[in-house]
């Protein structure tokens, strides 16, 4: 069985992998930590995302151990800068 | 009656100001956060805002709510702007008003504080040298609220 989430990029990731949205298959009970090494295991520019980056799963700042679930929307995101 | 938003138009600040108040309240703050023309020893013409914007009006939102909590009324209104801004623009207002000062200034700074921590907004800045580069700043940590204080 198959997991099919939605990834995000911004700011500085978006740049870097130039992409703003990726979708990916991931394989049952993966979590957060997965998804990056999944990301990473790509290659290129994917190679350069940090290995432990901030993630938000829907919307909501998670764990690396966070187990994801169908259709989650996973953002990696980069060290924050408002105000 | 909390005003939490993310715009990409400029920021009426006046406007923002006079979402809150009441005749029980003593205390009225408005604090402006705008784009300064320097950053790092470098001259700056101005900043690109980026956000992802879903999360960053629900998180804009917790840290409003946590700051009511703090005043002890719900008159916060918080409004950060997105896109692109030219030295001395307004990036950022929060207004908040209470019975009394203690409690205004205590929760205006949380609210700036939070927005520096958590809000998931990034920003570019663009030297007068031609150069632009992303800032670095916080890493959001997957806490509640109560662990930010």
């Amino acid at each position: 069985m198959a997991l099919a989430v939605r990834t995000l990029f911004f700011a500085a990731y978006r740049d870097l992998v130039r992409t703003s949205e990726l979708p990916l298959e991931l394989a049952d009970g993966a979590t957060v930590a997965d998804l990056v090494a999944e990301l990473r295991s790509r290659g290129g520019p994917f190679a350069h995302l940090p290995p432990d980056p901030a993630v938000a799963v829907n919307r909501v700042y998670a764990s690396a151990s966070q187990p994801l679930g169908e259709g989650d929307e996973v953002a990696l995101i980069p060290p924050v800068a408002g105000g | 009656m909390i005003r939490a938003d993310v715009v990409r138009g400029p920021i009426d600040t006046a406007e923002v100001l006079a979402g809150v108040g009441d005749a029980g309240d003593g205390a009225a703050l408005l604090f402006v956060g705008t784009v300064r023309n320097h950053a790092g020893g470098r001259p700056v013409d101005g900043i690109t805002y980026d956000a992802y914007e879903a999360m960053a009006r629900e998180v804009l939102r917790a840290i409003a709510g946590e700051a009511a909590e703090i005043l002890g009324t719900e008159r916060v209104a918080v409004v950060h702007r997105i896109g692109t801004l030219k030295v001395g623009e307004v990036s950022v207002a929060i207004a908040v008003s209470s019975p009394h000062r203690a409690e205004a200034y205590e929760a205006s700074r949380y609210v700036i504080e939070e927005i520096k921590k958590r809000l998931p907004v990034w920003k570019k800045e663009h030297y007068s040298s031609g150069e632009e580069a992303w800032v670095g700043g916080a890493v959001p940590a997957p806490v509640g609220p109560a662990d930010h204080r």
